[in-house]
């Protein structure tokens, strides 16, 4: 067998009987490293995984969506200013949309109810998985709600939207514009907002400008501005991925500054017996460099790959009940997986090579000095 | 077997793991297709705007819609208290001067 190799092989084999000297330790040490590596690498996975499916699903979106604000607030938009802005060249289509949340006093969940007369007839709904789980409904159930005006309002529910759509649907039910109507009390001729569609997708920007100059109350959200909110919806200034952040770099500084600062006097004495019996400072130093490695790359490794299971195969269940809060109807995480290897490589060389280094530089002090010294110390 | 061997092995392992794992996942894209086009079927035939991620606030339901004051609605000041709004982040279009 190779010289070099054989080295290297007894090295490893006398850094393994080292570490499980201080079994303990090192094993507690590889769990907490293994969390960190998990929490970071599970944040990566899902936030990928979900921008990307937002990136793709979103493509459909209206190309504006026009609001009316007052005081401050998001106001109703009266029908006539339909014909108005369909009539701005460019402007395919103007839908008036009508939506709005319903809370159920039953089951204390909130729901979106949106009005289509092509998905539901009168005295229809469809409704999505997470309503029908939580309400225990199937397709001919009877679907109760209570109108503003405090009236029962029995809708026959026509069809389920699969599971698979949670991420878009989990909380939807589609009802038919007069349900609607009576539902919420709502105004004829007043939408909730306006779903624009547009020609040439160059044109949205100037479109939206004519939009404004036309009613000075509106306020449209554009497409992008729409794809670019699922981009930046787990920043990584804000909330509680900064805190996760924080809390996983923070751990990463207290294991290197716990190497960096100095050897602990057993592993000293090891040092200078090593010395002392014709190990060269190469030697100690190539012990010291695999011992880092058998901690970091070992808690990488099984990090990532319990990450991926955690998102991808139990729908991420830690990052789930942060989202979830106080909500009763929440989605199912399906995600389609992704892996980085660009986000995969900046964890590696973030997680294994600060500790690696961490771990060779004190060493290399106490393997510099003499055997009797670092032995007495 | 020597416990270098054993460590190496086990690396070795871990390391067909992560990569079989990047092939399960270009695999499954390969199948989500069909689930994908249906969902966005369903944003075209609705015009839907956001992602269910949580349906406790409606500016979490639909933060693209949401307006500078939604998290504030209440109180002039009062505080976020919903668990969702500290990890959903305002839209950018909402944090951007115009």
């Amino acid at each position: 067998m190779n010289r070099s190799l054989e080295r290297h092989l007894n090295i490893l084999d006398f850094t393994l009987s080292s570490l499980s000297r201080r079994k303990g330790k090192n094993l507690s040490l590889l769990a907490i490293y293994l969390l960190v590596v998990f929490i970071l690498a599970s944040l990566v996975f899902f936030v990928t995984a979900l921008k990307r499916e937002a990136g793709m699903i979103l493509q459909d979106a209206p190309d504006i969506v026009v609001q009316r604000l007052v005081a401050g607030r998001q106001d109703l938009v009266p029908a006539t200013s339909v014909a108005e802005i369909a009539a701005i060249r460019g402007v395919t289509a103007v839908r008036s949309r009508l939506w709005g949340y319903y809370y159920d006093g039953l089951i204390g969940a909130n729901y979106t109810v949106m009005a289509d007369d092509a998905t539901a007839a009168v005295g229809q709904a469809v409704i999505g998985a997470g309503i029908s789980k939580a309400r225990n409904l199937a397709v001919g159930d009877l679907l109760p709600l209570i109108t503003y005006q405090k009236n029962p309002l029995m809708l026959e529910i026509k069809s389920v939207l699969p599971a698979g759509a949670d991420l878009m649907a989990a909380d939807l039910i589609v009802i038919a514009p007069d349900d609607f109507r009576a539902l919420f009390n709502f105004p004829v001729n007043m939408a909730t907002d306006l779903a624009i569609s547009v020609r040439n997708p160059k044109e949205i920007g100037t479109i939206a400008a004519k939009i404004v100059e036309l009613f000075p109350e509106a306020r449209p959200v554009l497409k992008s501005e729409i794809q670019r909110t699922y981009q930046s919806l787990f920043d990584w200034r804000g909330g509680m991925t900064v805190v996760i952040l924080a809390s996983a770099m923070l751990s990463f500084i207290i294991f290197a500054w716990d190497k960096a600062t100095g050897l602990s006097a057993e592993e000293r004495r090891e040092i200078g017996i090593l010395k002392s019996i014709g190990w060269e400072t190469g030697d100690v130093l190539l012990l010291k460099f695999w011992e880092g490695i058998v901690i970091s790359l070992t808690a990488f490794l099984m990090g990532v790959v319990l990450a991926y299971g955690h998102v991808f195969f139990l729908s991420a269940p830690i990052f789930a009940q942060a989202l979830k809060g106080w909500s009763v109807i929440y989605p199912r995480f399906q995600l389609i997986p992704v892996v980085d290897a660009l986000q995969l490589s900046v964890l590696f060389f973030l997680t294994v090579v600060p500790y690696t280094t961490a771990t060779v530089i004190p060493c290399w002090r106490a393997a510099t000095t003499d055997p009797d010294a670092a032995m007495r110390s | 077997m020597r416990r270098s061997l054993q460590y190496l092995g086990f690396t070795a392992f871990s390391l067909v793991l992560l990569m079989s794992l990047a092939l399960h996942a270009r695999s499954v894209r390969a199948h989500a297709d069909a689930g994908l086009n249906r969902q966005s079927a369903l944003v075209k035939s609705l015009q839907l705007t956001d992602l269910c991620l949580t349906t406790e606030a409606r500016y979490t339901r639909h933060p693209s819609l949401a307006d500078r004051h939604a998290a504030y609605q209440d109180h002039p000041l009062s505080l976020e208290h919903f668990p969702s709004g500290s990890l959903i982040m305002p839209p950018p279009h909402l944090r951007e001067v115009q």
